[in-house]
């Protein structure tokens, strides 16, 4: 057994038998072509929602590379993150045709209704608001991209019904819980 | 082999089924029979054709390519009477033209020229046989069985097809350097890293036309002798991603991928690399670093990639719209598409409009043509009948052009002469409403963030840029500010190791060039003209117009309007933070700009 694994944390995906199966996975199928680490981390990245130190670390293991490289590269890249996101992302679009249509507005709305600034997540866990380069859907801007879905024309006022669907899933989640 | 002179498809999908296709294809026979046509005509069953629900049951006949809709069995004589024993089209029966709701990609207008884009919008891009319909695959056929690699290299030379990713450089000439660096491993790469805000047309082609890519990286494997493939995308796109590696799968199945490809023992693969939202890797060689799994760091030419590039191999590295251009050029021939264009950028180039235009979207020119054509002829003009400041070209290391350019013809050495550049297709359009310092900020910004860090000009020299206009932008700016922004851009462009720092300056430079009394009022008279810049403006609600409907108070994110009800409201001068939200709230133009 690797050393540092036994004292990551409970709730790291490596520690989660389920998750780890699919790091396993992921690994085993793409540690050997050419280029893999960034095909790695992407799937990571998609499949885990972030990665983690220990997962870098085990990474670095398991490819025989240094753990430095590894993190090197997850930092290098902006879609790769180190912490886990909300159930829900937000991002809103920074392209030009976005930012001269009325994004910045946008985000003072978020932020007003939110109560968190762009990277952060809402304190439930639920929402993550986050800026994001152009996602080419210039044609319909200002852009608001709720999870996958791309909302297009959006103006200040019609925003929050683009948010409600989402936060009434995350006040559902949490009675549930409850 | 019977010669049928024409064939009839009848759309078996199962909603065409239902609604008695079936019927149709054996009246079809019976008619065809009893015309004593059936050596003549042959009845083919196809999937679906238009759209089932609107058009079923449907046919289509070729060569005229007739679409035919909405029919029953007693239309069938008639048809059959008409068409292929007469000869006339049966115009009652054709199927209705569909009103194009492609918010992207509208009909063309009367100045574009689709090449790249013909086929976006007109086929399904997950199914290959569209594309095969449309002479899909041919070129690659007409290389691989008729043309020696020298030739294929000769023809696109002669095309004078250059890169369409920004550099301009002659694609054939890369190829022939690829083709000429010694060594057994050879790769062709693609670069998908569309990164440039405001530019979409490479994510459309990838979408709608993905086969035009793979069979023209497949051709330019050919000329340069690589096996092996790479199309990097970059991870904003998924849907591009998917529909790739769909088409990747079944150009497989069909043998157009693989080993010995149609017969003639060329051998050849390809497979999607996703990026992970660095700008940077857009640069062919910060590209190459991150197919291998690197930091996408750009590296020093030379070595150019052609000599040594991926895993130290010769590469050859080329744009979406590059490699869609060239089966065209194989089929049609070099003098086809050397007739388009102006004397040194030949054929026809996407451009992804956005911003301050009536019509945004994707458009396709033949170079030449001038910017009021593409503004006011195909955009429509400029929204609410505003007055045009500039157009912005090549993304944010292009720059921005002021009207007295206007006619200037659209090619790579004109952009360039004017200080911008072609860049790889964004075009903003800019309106007399936008403030230019504050546009050269966002871009700074912008590259600001990107820069991967690794030369020092680019790192610390942008970071100061990015500083300085803030400072102007918030009306800070000192004399003297525009010097330093002039001699700092000099030395990143001079000094800088990749496109992204050479290029960074061009929109602080364009801006101060042409609109520095703008730059001028910020600086000495704490006034911004184009009234956008938060720390120079305020806001007040006028008292005429005001019903006091309470909306802009309801969405002021800080409660800076206070007001009864019918009632004139009021900003609190202290607490707004001039978001401007108020003001597009406002259904009765109550608010105003100091």
């Amino acid at each position: 057994m690797l050393k540092f694994l036994e004292t990551i944390p409970a709730t790291d995906p490596l520690a989660k038998p389920e998750q780890r199966q699919i790091i396993d996975q992921i690994l085993e199928e793409n540690k050997d072509i050419p280029g893999g680490l960034m095909v790695i981390l992407n799937e990571l990245q998609n499949r885990i929602g972030f990665i983690s130190l220990a997962m870098q670390q085990y990474v670095s293991h398991k490819m025989r590379i240094p753990t430095s490289t590894v993190h090197g590269v997850v930092s290098f890249y902006s879609f790769f993150t180190t912490t886990p996101r909300g159930r829900h992302t937000v991002k809103f679009c920074m392209g030009t045709a976005c930012y001269v249509g009325g994004v910045p507005q946008l985000i003072e709305k978020a932020k007003q209704t939110l109560g968190v600034d762009p990277g952060q997540t809402t304190p439930d866990g639920n929402v993550t608001i986050e800026l994001c380069r152009c996602v080419g859907a210039c044609s319909q801007a200002p852009v608001v991209v709720v999870d996958e879905e791309v909302h297009g024309r959006v103006r200040p006022n019609k925003f929050p019904q683009i948010l409600r669907a989402v936060l009434d899933q995350g006040k559902q989640t949490s009675e549930q819980q409850a | 082999m019977a010669f049928y002179r024409s064939h009839i498809l009848v759309s078996v999908d199962p909603k065409c089924l239902q609604k008695g296709s079936h019927e149709i294809l054996d009246s079809l026979q019976d008619e065809l029979v009893s015309h004593g046509l059936v050596d003549e005509v042959q009845v083919l069953e196809t999937s679906r054709i238009g759209d089932p629900d609107v058009d079923g049951p449907d046919l289509i006949v070729y060569p005229e390519g007739v679409h035919y809709a909405n029919l029953s069995v007693d239309d069938i004589p008639f048809l059959v009477e008409e068409h292929f024993l007469k000869g006339r089209i049966v115009e009652k029966l054709k199927a209705r033209e569909h009103v194009l709701s492609d918010e992207e990609l509208g009909a063309p207008k009367s100045k574009e020229v689709r090449v790249v884009l013909r086929n976006c919008g007109k086929i399904d891009p997950n199914n290959i046989e569209e594309y095969i319909a449309e002479d899909g695959y041919m070129a690659l056929a007409k290389v691989l069985t008729e043309m020696s690699p020298e030739t294929v290299i000769d023809t696109v030379m002669q095309s004078g097809l250059r890169g369409r990713g920004g550099a301009g450089f002659l694609a054939a000439q890369k190829w022939k350097f690829a083709r000429q660096s010694p060594g057994e491993i050879k790769y062709v790469g693609c670069n998908a890293d569309e990164g440039d805000p405001g530019a979409f047309m490479n994510r459309r082609v990838l979408e709608s036309d993905p086969h035009s890519v793979i069979e023209g990286m497949a051709i330019a494997a050919y000329a340069i002798g690589a096996e092996h493939g790479y199309i990097y995308c970059r991870a904003e796109y998924p849907l591009a991603v998917k529909t790739l590696n769909i088409a990747i799968m079944q150009a497989r199945e069909f043998g157009f991928l693989g080993k010995n490809i149609m017969g003639t023992g060329f051998t050849f693969d390809l497979e999607v690399r996703m990026g992970a939202g660095a700008f940077v890797c857009g640069e062919e060689t910060a590209l190459m670093s991150s197919i291998e799994g690197k930091r996408g760091e750009p590296r020093p030419r030379p070595p150019f990639p052609a000599v040594k590039g991926l895993w130290q191999k010769p590469t050859n590295i080329n744009n979406v719209e590059t490699y869609a251009n060239v089966p065209q050029i194989v089929l049609k021939g070099p003098e086809w598409f050397a007739a388009m264009g102006t004397e040194k950028s030949k054929g026809t180039k996407t451009f992804a409009m956005a911003g301050d235009v009536k019509n945004t979207g994707l458009i396709e020119v033949p170079f030449g043509i001038t910017l009021r054509e593409i503004v006011y002829d195909i955009g429509g003009g400029i929204k609410d009948d505003k007055d045009l400041k500039a157009v912005q070209t090549g993304g944010p290391m292009g720059g921005f052009i002021p009207i007295q350019y206007l006619d200037l013809p659209v090619d790579y050495e004109a952009l360039a002469s004017v200080g911008s550049i072609m860049g790889s297709g964004g075009m903003i359009i800019i309106d007399e409403d936008t403030c230019m310092v504050d546009m050269a900020r966002f871009f700074m910004e912008f590259t600001q963030d990107e820069s991967c860090g690794k030369c020092v000009p680019c790192r610390v020299g942008t970071r100061r840029l990015l500083e300085i206009l803030t400072r102007i932008c918030e009306g800070k700016g000192q004399e003297g500010d525009i010097e330093q922004l002039e001699n700092l851009s000099q030395e990143i462009r001079a000094d800088s190791l990749c496109g992204l720092g050479q290029g960074a300056p061009n929109p602080v430079l364009t801006s101060i060039k042409y609109f520095r009394e703008e730059y001028e009022a910020h600086i000495r008279e704490k006034r911004c003209p184009a009234k956008v810049c938060r720390a120079l403006i305020s806001y007040e609600i006028l008292e005429g117009p005001c019903t006091g409907c309470t909306v802009c108070a309801r969405n002021c994110p800080v409660n800076a309007i206070s007001g009864e009800r019918r009632q004139t409201h009021l900003i609190d001068p202290d607490i707004c933070i001039c978001c401007g939200i108020c003001m597009q709230v406002c259904n009765f133009n109550a608010i105003r700009i100091n």
